[in-house]
């Protein structure tokens, strides 16, 4: 049997996406397609395991095999595949309320224990299933249904986190950009180690600030800032902090490092999924011998 | 002369000892050296770990009991106290009697007995002789030497296990503690005169084993190749024992940064295809609850195994007790279907542990195996221990083949048209098998839904999976004449006094007979019942405060009115002198 090359048809399913007309969702979904497409990638060999909210549902719109489960808990998933079976590609998505709020204590500890995966973030600044609360990206005084007054609590600094935390593959992108977005996705999916790619994915339904325009009249593209070479975590994150977070591109990238299943106590090739479960009867007597 | 000894140690049907003083100053290293001691030797031992949450101070102890037979709990008595402090004395007075020694470390103070026992005081001046050899931390040793005076042993039969321990640290540190050992043994021969010798040694290559390490055991023979957990009391053991074992077979153990995170990483590990589990106590069981809802409705094979300790909250970290049960059956919201398997000796720990992941993969659910501090951080002499049967037999996962049979994108990984309810599971890698685990109620090929229809067919197809599921002999345990008039009835590690209890009453010519529960989900109800039915009196014995057994056979079988349930919660096990005591006049003992 020959094997076609692969398209990013292969990554899709038949059924259409429950998203809103313009939704920053679609262009990530796309471009996800097309970036394990480009890698060459087959679709029973990537997991995609995401969370709850609009994010959420990318599992099901994309070809592979998928985890949609616990609202905030898309990291331990993915983390528990990939260490399970380092021959597979896993991929974790979910929203800034997801990853960022509930699932936050997760994405520090899977930073710092680099596993080799990647982590999109679809970031809209708001709830957008729970139609519109404010999320733990929503800007100081963002006005919605939980915060009527205007948020009173500073945002969530993502990329400021995961710099500092010594992230392996730290970049952002954006929903208008598509070719950018895939170039950053097939680059993050290609590096070993933890990614973390935060999306800038407008709500167009419930949030009237953070929107297309917005982001476009903002964004800074790091791949048209030549002078850009950070060589350090805190160069990459002065840069980001003096432009308020709002650049798209790979902001940083720490080359050679060993991901945690080549790091793990038992590190072998041989990935646990494909171990030889017989225990022979000498192995038993080894295994008792200490209590005798 | 010879056959004056004889005539004594026949006699002797056990005997007790113990060693107690502040945490942190090597009372457990001298238990588990006598212990290991006493194991090899043949001596039926069974050792309990009396302990603090705090790193040094408060009190410690552990107690070992001998036996000519095989030994399953602690004693009520004590005939050997050695103590480190007064304190040992005061709070293990209750346990003296007027035949009991009292081996104290007189290098600092002497020590008084309290009032209204006897036992004889035996000052041995343990903490200078150890100074005295240069090196304080040695005064176990000293310890060890004086016990085993006073317990009739031959140093020749310490030789082995200070090798063991000592060996690698070199021939000096092995010196040093004969040395140790020798003073204290000594002493005591040359000071006292009294000799409490053991019973005779009638084993034969005994197993010394904890619960802990037996759950770990199982879940290696079980194939499980993944643990992700989180440290906590006093379940951290089975993370050690696949720590140390786990990745020799190819399996690795990862350290989560909390419970959920633990939990869900097993859920994800299982989907990827490997046999994978999570073990933690009480307070970590509380934040897995998501979780098993989780990998119930995405019918995902999880294995949990809950230590349980006191509770609620903190609770009692480093005490004893039954109260998760509640938790097992019924944690978290909405309705899944689930195996909860309690073992009730340090033996069954392994048997459960295996089969807990054969059946989390069979029937794609998850499966808790609660086992207690007790059952956890004892050990016991096993001669019964036997795993050449515990081998993994069959995966529960299709084959390539099989679904290339299938037309592309045909899979169904939720097919309803299942008899049995259970659905073939792909893993990823497996071309064709595509689909995705979804936490919402889905279809059959894992698109969200909330057609009523369809969700009712889904949540049937998945509860049907377990319905007649019994696991036979490993379900209950029934000891005792079917025409028994008094039938004890309990779960878990309390079946260990029980075991006694039984046996006393039954020499004392009465028709009793003891019911052990072990699978408390599905609750094999039917067979509780014709058991139940014929009793004319139902005593449940229980390490809780407020009877979840009595309450679930109400629940799920009945007799009111007719359940007798003694409940223990003060964070100790039940002594077999509280049960006999219960039964035979119903004091503490209510009505259910």
């Amino acid at each position: 049997m020959t094997e076609t090359a692969i398209t990013m048809k292969d990554f899709r399913v038949s059924e259409n996406p429950t998203w809103c007309p313009g939704c920053g969702d679609y262009t990530v979904l796309a471009s996800l397609q097309k970036a394990v497409a480009n890698i060459g990638l087959r679709p029973e060999e990537v997991v995609l395991s995401t969370g709850i909210g609009c994010s959420g549902k990318l599992s099901q719109h994309f070809g592979s095999y998928g985890f949609h489960g616990l609202h905030g808990r898309s990291l331990p998933i993915a983390q528990g595949v990939q260490i399970a079976n380092h021959n597979l590609t896993v991929i974790a998505a979910g929203g800034d309320g997801d990853g960022y709020g509930i699932g936050m204590g997760h994405f520090i500890h899977a930073i710092r224990r680099n596993v080799n995966i990647t982590y999109i973030v679809m970031d809209n600044n708001i709830y957008g299933l729970t139609t519109g609360q404010t999320s733990p990206t929503s800007a100081k005084g963002f006005k919605s249904k939980t915060t009527p007054a205007g948020s009173a609590e500073d945002p969530i600094r993502p990329l400021h986190l995961a710099l500092a935390q010594g992230a392996s593959f730290v970049a952002q992108a954006f929903s208008g950009d598509v070719k950018e977005m895939t170039e950053i996705f097939e680059a993050a999916i290609r590096h070993k180690g933890f990614s973390l790619v935060n999306c800038f994915s407008p709500c167009v339904t419930f949030n009237k600030v953070n929107t297309y325009d917005w982001f476009k009249e903002k964004l800074i593209k790091l791949s048209e800032q030549p002078d850009y070479k950070p060589q350090t975590h805190l160069e990459a994150l002065n840069y980001i902090n003096e432009h308020a977070s709002l650049v798209t591109g790979i902001i940083f990238k720490q080359e050679g490092r060993r991901a945690y299943h080549e790091e793990i106590l038992g590190a072998s090739e041989i990935p646990p999924t494909d171990v030889d479960l017989t225990i022979t009867p000498e192995q038993k007597k080894e295994l008792l011998a200490p209590y005798l | 002369m010879i056959d004056s000894i004889n005539e004594v140690i026949v006699l002797i049907r056990e005997r007790t000892w113990k060693v107690g003083g502040e945490q942190g100053e090597g009372i457990d290293s001298t238990g588990e050296i006598l212990a290991k001691v006493l194991n090899r030797r043949g001596n039926y031992i069974f050792a309990y770990r009396h302990f603090m949450s705090l790193i040094k101070g408060g009190h410690t102890n552990y107690k070992i009991r001998v036996k000519d037979t095989p030994v399953h709990y602690q004693g009520d008595d004590l005939d050997i106290l050695l103590a480190f402090d007064q304190r040992s004395i005061e709070e293990n007075w209750s346990e003296l009697h007027n035949d009991s020694i009292i081996i104290y470390d007189s290098s600092k103070k002497e020590m008084q007995p309290l009032e209204g026992k006897s036992p004889t005081m035996a000052p041995i001046p343990i903490t200078a002789m150890a100074k005295e050899l240069g090196n304080e931390i040695i005064k176990n040793m000293v310890a060890c030497g004086a016990s085993a005076a006073a317990l009739g042993l031959h140093p020749n039969d310490f030789d082995e296990v200070i090798e063991d321990l000592f060996g690698k640290k070199g021939e000096k540190v092995v010196d040093l503690n004969r040395q140790a050992f020798k003073k204290g043994f000594d002493y005591y021969k040359e000071k006292f005169n009294k000799s409490y010798p053991l019973p005779e040694p009638k084993g034969k290559g005994l197993y010394l084993i904890s619960g802990n390490e037996m759950s770990g055991l199982g879940a290696l023979l079980g194939g499980c190749r993944y643990l992700s957990a989180y440290p906590i009391t006093p379940a951290t053991e089975i993370m050690y024992w696949l720590l140390h074992h786990l990745p020799k077979f190819g399996g690795r153990v990862v350290q989560m940064e909390d419970e959920i995170a633990a939990c869900i990483m097993a859920i994800g590990a299982n989907y990827a295809g490997v046999r994978a589990a999570t073990s933690t106590s009480g307070p970590g069981l509380s934040l897995m609850m998501e979780a098993l809802g989780l990998a119930g409705i995405s019918e995902t094979p999880l294995v949990i195994f809950d230590v349980q300790r006191g509770g609620p909250g903190t609770g009692l970290p480093t005490k004893t007790e039954q109260s998760d049960l509640n938790e097992m059956l019924y944690g978290s919201h909405g309705e899944i279907p689930r195996i909860v398997l309690i073992p009730s000796t340090i033996e069954e720990c392994v048997v459960y542990g295996k089969i807990a992941f054969d059946l989390a993969e069979k029937y794609q659910c998850p499966v808790i195996v609660g086992s207690d501090l007790f059952l956890g951080m004892s050990k016991k002499s096993s001669d019964t221990l036997n795993i050449d049967d515990l081998n993994v037999e069959k995966r529960y996962i299709i084959s390539q083949e099989e679904l290339d049979q299938f037309e592309k994108g045909a899979f169904k990984r939720y097919r309803l048209d299942v008899e049995d309810g259970i659905s073939p599971r792909s893993i990823p890698g497996q071309r064709n098998g595509r689909y995705v685990a979804l936490s919402n109620e889905h279809d059959e090929v894992g698109l969200e839904i909330e057609e009523p229809t369809l969700r009712k067919a889904m949540f049937e197809k998945r509860m049907k999976k377990l319905v007649g599921f019994d696991l036979g002999d490993l379900a209950l345990e029934f000891q005792g004449n079917d025409d028994a008039s008094l039938v004890l009835v309990a779960f878990g590690s309390v079946r260990n006094q029980l075991q006694e209890v039984l046996e006393h009453l039954q020499e004392q010519g009465k028709n009793a007979a003891m019911l052990i529960i072990k699978q408390l989900k599905p609750f094999p109800k039917d067979r509780v019942r014709v058991i139940l039915e014929r009793a004319s009196r139902i005593v449940v014995v229980e390490n809780n405060g407020t009877g979840q057994l009595a309450n679930l056979i109400l629940q799920e079988v009945g007799f009111h009115g007719k359940l007798e349930v003694q409940l223990k919660y003060s964070g100790n096990p039940f002594t077999v002198h509280e049960i006999l005591h219960a039964v035979e006049t119903k004091e503490g003992v209510v009505v259910r």
